[in-house]
C-alpha cells in the first residue's frame, strides 16, 4: 500500500495484466511513457478513466491500473465524452489506433474537436490495421503494399493533424513511440490543457508495416523550432502538411486556451438556473390544462 | 341531447393550422373537465400534403384513438376526400364553404354539412388568411359547445408575447365563426359535449413529452440524442428541463455517438438515456450489445415509425419488436417494454430506469409514431409515490473487486469510478470476473449464463402484465405498446354485445413473461395476436418461444387499429 507521503511511481501505475503487444511494437514505448507521466502529475488511479475502442493500441487500458473502459471499433471519443460529461472531476484519456480514430470512428473526430470536449485523445500511429493483420489504414501511404492492397495502396493517406488543427482542437501535437521523453511530456501538456487535446503518436508496428519501421523513421523524425508560436494555427497547418526541414515534425504544433464544451453546457445550466434540488412539482404544472 | 364521446377531427394542409386547432379544442375540453385523447398525422413534408388532428374527448377514461370521428372538419378538398369514405350515417362535416378551396356545396347521404366560409372570412373580412382556422374553431365551439372561455384562455396563453393586436385578431375571427353559425346555421344534429366540472390534479401530456418526465422522475442525469421524427420531442422537451436539474444533455453527431455517450455516462455513475426511432435504433445494435456485455445500465426509448428505411418517417408502425429483442450480433441479454398510452409512457419511463439499474442491463422502451404525439389527460403523478431503484455499488469495503463476480442473482456489484479499490475495465470483450480478457469456453459459456440468468426474476420484479379474463371465454387476444388502448375498447363492446373474450395485456415484451403468457394461453382455446407491422412480430417471439400457433393479425398501413376492426376480427374468429 502507498500513503499519501509515497508518491507513486511509473511501475505504481501498471496493472496485473502484462501488454498483448508483440515484440518491438511502438506501442510499449507509448505506455512506458504515458506510465511516466501519469507518476509525474501523480494522476489518481481512483479519478482516471482511460478509454479505448477496438485495435491493438486500444488494449491500452488493460495495462494501466486506473479505471477504464474498453468499447467498441470507432467509438472510443464518444463514450470518452459521456463519461467526461456526466462526471468532470474524472481525468478522461481516450486511447486508441489510426483505422480506430480516423477510418470508423472518423466521423466522431470533428464534433468532439470543434466542440472542444474536454478530453485526452491519444492515437497510436502506425499506418495499418494492426490487429486484424496488416490492412490498409487511413494514414497508409499512397502505394503501399498492404494485405488489402496488393497492388499499392489506391488512398491518400489523410493527415490527422491537418484534421483536428481544422476542426478546432485546441491542442495538437505529434509524438514518436521512441522518443519516449518527448511523448512523455506531449502527454503531460495534452492532459493538463482545458478542452479537446489530441496527440499523435507514431508507434510502428514491425509485425505489418514493413515499411514504416523504426529504420525509416530514424532519419526522419524532426523537431518543431523551438520559436514555433503554438498559437498560431497557419503554421501549425504548415508544419502538418510540411514536417521541417524534410522531416516529420514532432512537438506541440498548437496550443489555445478556448472555452470547452464543459464550459459551455454549464452555461446552459446558469441559464436554466439549476440546482439538483429543483422541485419536479414545478415542471408538472406547466401540464395542467 | 348531450354526448358522452365526441370525435372532432380536423383535416387540410399541413401548415395550416390544424394542428394547433386540434390543440385548443383539447385543451379547452381538458380545462372544462373531460378527458380528452388526441391523435396526428401529418405529411413527412414540412408544408403541405394533408394532415389531420382529431381529439377524442369523453368524461370516463379514454382507452384509444377510437374507430374513426363524429364530426369532421375539413379545411380543403383533400381533407374532404380523404374521409368521405369514412364518414358513417349521423356523421357531422363543417367545411371551408363557399370561398374556400371546396368548390361545390355539400350534400352528402346521411351526413349533416354545415357550411362555413373559413378562408373567406378570414381573407375578405379580418385580412388575414391565417386566422381561418380560428374562424373554424368559433364554428366548431358554437356547434358542439365547446368552451369559448377556454378557446380565448388558451389564444391568449399562446399568442400573448406576440402582442395584443395578434390576441385581438384571433379572438375576432373566433367570434365570426361563432356568428355564422348563429346567424345562418340551423343545428339539426344531436352532438353536443356536455362539460364536466373541472378536475383537481389532471394534466394533459403528449406521449413524448411524458416519456421525458418519466426519465426525470426516475431521476436521470444525461441524456443524448440525434433528431429524429417522431422521437424529437423526447429531447426537446429534455433540453428545456433537464439542466434545471444540473442534468447534462447533449446533441450527439448521431445515433451512434448519442448511445456511445450514454454509455460512457452510465458507466460514471449517471442515469443515462437517449431516444430515437427505428433507423436510429438500428445504428445503436453494436453498442446496445456493448451495454450488454459489459453490463451497463442504459434506456433507450425507440418512438417506432415505419420501415424498414426511412419507411413513413410520420406513419404509425409497431415494427421495431424483433429488431429490439433480437436485433444484436452474439447473444446480448437485454429488455424491452412497451407502454400502452401516456400514462404509461411516464411510469414506464420510470420502471425502464429501475429495470436497467437492478439488471445492469441495456433497456429498450418501444414507444410509436401515434403515442409519440398524441396529447391525453391523465392524473397528476406524484413523483414520492415512485419506487426508484439503484444500482448494486461496491463499496470499498477493503474486499478486492471483481466487477464481474458470479452470484446468486447474477448481478454483480459496479464500482464508480472515485471509489478506491474499484478500478476495473468495463468491457466489450469476454472477461473473466476481474474484467481481464478471458476466452475459454467454459468461461464464455458461464458469463453468457450470468448475463441471461440474472433476468429469471424480471416478471416478478416487473408485474406489468395484466389479464382480463372473462369466465367461459374461447378467444383471448394479447396485443402489446399502444394496441393495447384499441383492444381494451373493443372487448368492452364485444363484451356489451354478449360476446365472451379475454385478453391479455403484457408491458414487458422481452424477455416474455412466460408465467403469464402461459397461464393465459392454457385457458383460450383461440389467441389472437393484432399488431401494427406485417410480420406479426409479437406473435413470432411468442411461438419461437412457448410453441403456441395463435391467429396473428397484422395490418400495416401507416395508421394504427380501431376499435371497430378488432370487433370485427373478434366475431369472425370467435
Ligand atoms: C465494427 C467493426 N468492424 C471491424 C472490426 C475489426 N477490427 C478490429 S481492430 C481493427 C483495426 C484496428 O486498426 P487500428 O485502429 O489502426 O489499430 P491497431 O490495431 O493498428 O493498433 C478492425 C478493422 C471490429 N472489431 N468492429
Ligand atoms: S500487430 Fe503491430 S500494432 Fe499490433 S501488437 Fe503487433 S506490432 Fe503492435
Amino acid at each position: 500500500m502507498t500513503t499519501a507521503t509515497e508518491p507513486l511511481k511509473a511501475k505504481d501505475y501498471k496493472s496485473e495484466i502484462p501488454p498483448t503487444w508483440c515484440p518491438g511494437c511502438g506501442d510499449y514505448g507509448v505506455l512506458n511513457a504515458v506510465l511516466k507521466a501519469f507518476a509525474d502529475l501523480q494522476i489518481d488511479i481512483n479519478n482516471t478513466v482511460l478509454v479505448s475502442g477496438i485495435g491493438c493500441s486500444s488494449r491500452f487500458p488493460y495495462f494501466v491500473k486506473t479505471y477504464g473502459m474498453h468499447t467498441a471499433h470507432g467509438r472510443v471519443l464518444p463514450v470518452a465524452t459521456g463519461v467526461k460529461m456526466a462526471r468532470p472531476e474524472l481525468e478522461v484519456i481516450a486511447f486508441g489506433g489510426d483505422g480506430d480514430g480516423f477510418s470508423i470512428g472518423g466521423g466522431h473526430v470533428p464534433h468532439v474537436a470543434r466542440k472542444n470536449t474536454d478530453i485526452t485523445y491519444i492515437m497510436m500511429d502506425n499506418s495499418i490495421y494492426g490487429l486484424t493483420k496488416g490492412q490498409m489504414s487511413p494514414t497508409t501511404p499512397l502505394g503501399m503494399v498492404t494485405s488489402t492492397t496488393p497492388y499499392g495502396a489506391p488512398d491518400n493517406p489523410l493527415n490527422p493533424l491537418a484534421f483536428c488543427l481544422t476542426y478546432g482542437a485546441t491542442f495538437v501535437a505529434q509524438g514518436y513511440s521512441s522518443k519516449s521523453k518527448v511523448v512523455e511530456d506531449l502527454v503531460k501538456r495534452a492532459i493538463k490543457h482545458k478542452g479537446f487535446s489530441f496527440v499523435n503518436i507514431i508507434s510502428p508496428c514491425p509485425t505489418f508495416n514493413k515499411v514504416n519501421t523504426f529504420d525509416f523513421y530514424k532519419d526522419r523524425i524532426g523537431e518543431l523550432p523551438a520559436d514555433h508560436n503554438t498559437k498560431d494555427l497557419n503554421a501549425a497547418l504548415k508544419y502538418a502538411f510540411e514536417g521541417i526541414d524534410g522531416k516529420i515534425a514532432t512537438g506541440v504544433f498548437y496550443d489555445v486556451d478556448k472555452p470547452s464544451l464543459l464550459d459551455r453546457l454549464n452555461g446552459i445550466k446558469d441559464k436554466a438556473k439549476a440546482s439538483v434540488d429543483y422541485d419536479i412539482n414545478k415542471i408538472i404544472d406547466d401540464f395542467i390544462p | 341531447m348531450a354526448q358522452n364521446d365526441l370525435i372532432i377531427r380536423f383535416g387540410g394542409e399541413g401548415g395550416e393550422g390544424i394542428i394547433s386547432s386540434g390543440d385548443m379544442v383539447a385543451q379547452a375540453a381538458a380545462r372544462s373537465g373531460l378527458e380528452v385523447l388526441t391523435f396526428k398525422t401529418f405529411p413527412a413534408e414540412i408544408r403541405g400534403g394533408y394532415a389531420m388532428y382529431q381529439t377524442r374527448f369523453a368524461h370516463d377514461n379514454i382507452l384509444c384513438e377510437g374507430s374513426g370521428f363524429d364530426v369532421m372538419v375539413a379545411f380543403n378538398q383533400e381533407a374532404l376526400d380523404q374521409n368521405v369514405k369514412l364518414m358513417k350515417e349521423g356523421t357531422v362535416l363543417v367545411y371551408d364553404y363557399p370561398g374556400g378551396d371546396i368548390a361545390e356545396e355539400q350534400n352528402i347521404p346521411g351526413v349533416t354539412c354545415y357550411p362555413v366560409p373559413m378562408s373567406k372570412t378570414a381573407k375578405e373580412d379580418l385580412g388575414m388568411y391565417r386566422v381561418k382556422n380560428m374562424v373554424a374553431m368559433g364554428a366548431v365551439a358554437e356547434l358542439f359547445a365547446i368552451s369559448m372561455d377556454q378557446i380565448r384562455e388558451t389564444i391568449k396563453e399562446k399568442f400573448g408575447k406576440k402582442g395584443a393586436e395578434i390576441v385581438e385578431l384571433n379572438f375576432k375571427a373566433l367570434d365570426a365563426g361563432r356568428d355564422h353559425v348563429r346567424n345562418n346555421l340551423k343545428k339539426t344534429d344531436p352532438y353536443k359535449m356536455d362539460p364536466g366540472k373541472p378536475k383537481e390534479g389532471t394534466i394533459i401530456i403528449s406521449g413524448n413529452e411524458a416519456v421525458g418526465l418519466g426519465a426525470l422522475l426516475a431521476g436521470v442525469q444525461f441524456f443524448s440524442a440525434y433528431p429524429i421524427t417522431p422521437a424529437t420531442e423526447v429531447a426537446n422537451y429534455l433540453s428545456k428541463e433537464l439542466p434545471k436539474f444540473k442534468g447534462t444533455l447533449v446533441q450527439a453527431e448521431d445515433e451512434i455517438a448519442s448511445i456511445g455517450n450514454v454509455i460512457g455516462a452510465s458507466y460514471a455513475g449517471a442515469k443515462a438515456m437517449t431516444a430515437t426511432s427505428g433507423p436510429g435504433l438500428s445504428l445503436m445494435q453494436e453498442l446496445i450489445g456493448l451495454a450488454s456485455i459489459s453490463e451497463v445500465p442504459i434506456v433507450i426509448c425507440d418512438v417506432q415509425r415505419g420501415g424498414p428505411s426511412t419507411g413513413l418517417p410520420t406513419k404509425h408502425e409497431q415494427s421495431d419488436l424483433l429488431l429490439a429483442a433480437l436485433g444484436c450480433h452474439g447473444d446480448a441479454s437485454k429488455v424491452v417494454i412497451s407502454p400502452e398510452g401516456v400514462e404509461d409512457c411516464v411510469y414506464l419511463t420510470v420502471e425502464a430506469f429501475n429495470v436497467a439499474e437492478k439488471y445492469q442491463v441495456p433497456v429498450i422502451i418501444l414507444s410509436d409514431g401515434s403515442l409519440g404525439f398524441r396529447t391525453a389527460s391523465m392524473k397528476r403523478p406524484d413523483p414520492k409515490s415512485l419506487r426508484i431503484v439503484n444500482r448494486e455499488l461496491y463499496k470499498g469495503n477493503g474486499k478486492p473487486f471483481a466487477r464481474y463476480e458470479f452470484t446468486a442473482s447474477g448481478v454483480s456489484a459496479m464500482a464508480l469510478p472515485g471509489t478506491p479499490g474499484g478500478a476495473y475495465i468495463s468491457t466489450g470483450l469476454e472477461h473473466a470476473e476481474s474484467s481481464a480478457p478471458r476466452y475459454t469456453a467454459d468461461n464464455h459459456s458461464k458469463m453468457l449464463d450470468k448475463r441471461f440468468n440474472k433476468l429469471n426474476d424480471i416478471e416478478d420484479f416487473f408485474p406489468k402484465t395484466e389479464a382480463d379474463v372473462q369466465d367461459g371465454a374461447g378467444l383471448g387476444i394479447i396485443t402489446w405498446g399502444s394496441t393495447i388502448g384499441v383492444v381494451r375498447e373493443a372487448v368492452k363492446l364485444a363484451r356489451a354485445q354478449g360476446l365472451k373474450v379475454s385478453a391479455l395485456y403484457p408491458k414487458l415484451v422481452w424477455p416474455l413473461p412466460l408465467k403469464a403468457l402461459n397461464g393465459f394461453t392454457s385457458k383460450h382455446k383461440k389467441i389472437l395476436i393484432p399488431e401494427v407491422n406485417k410480420q406479426g412480430q409479437l406473435a413470432r417471439l411468442i411461438k419461437s418461444e412457448t410453441g403456441l400457433n395463435s391467429i396473428s393479425y397484422p395490418i400495416y398501413g401507416g395508421m394504427p387499429f380501431t376499435p371497430a376492426m378488432i370487433l370485427d376480427k373478434i366475431k369472425e374468429v370467435i
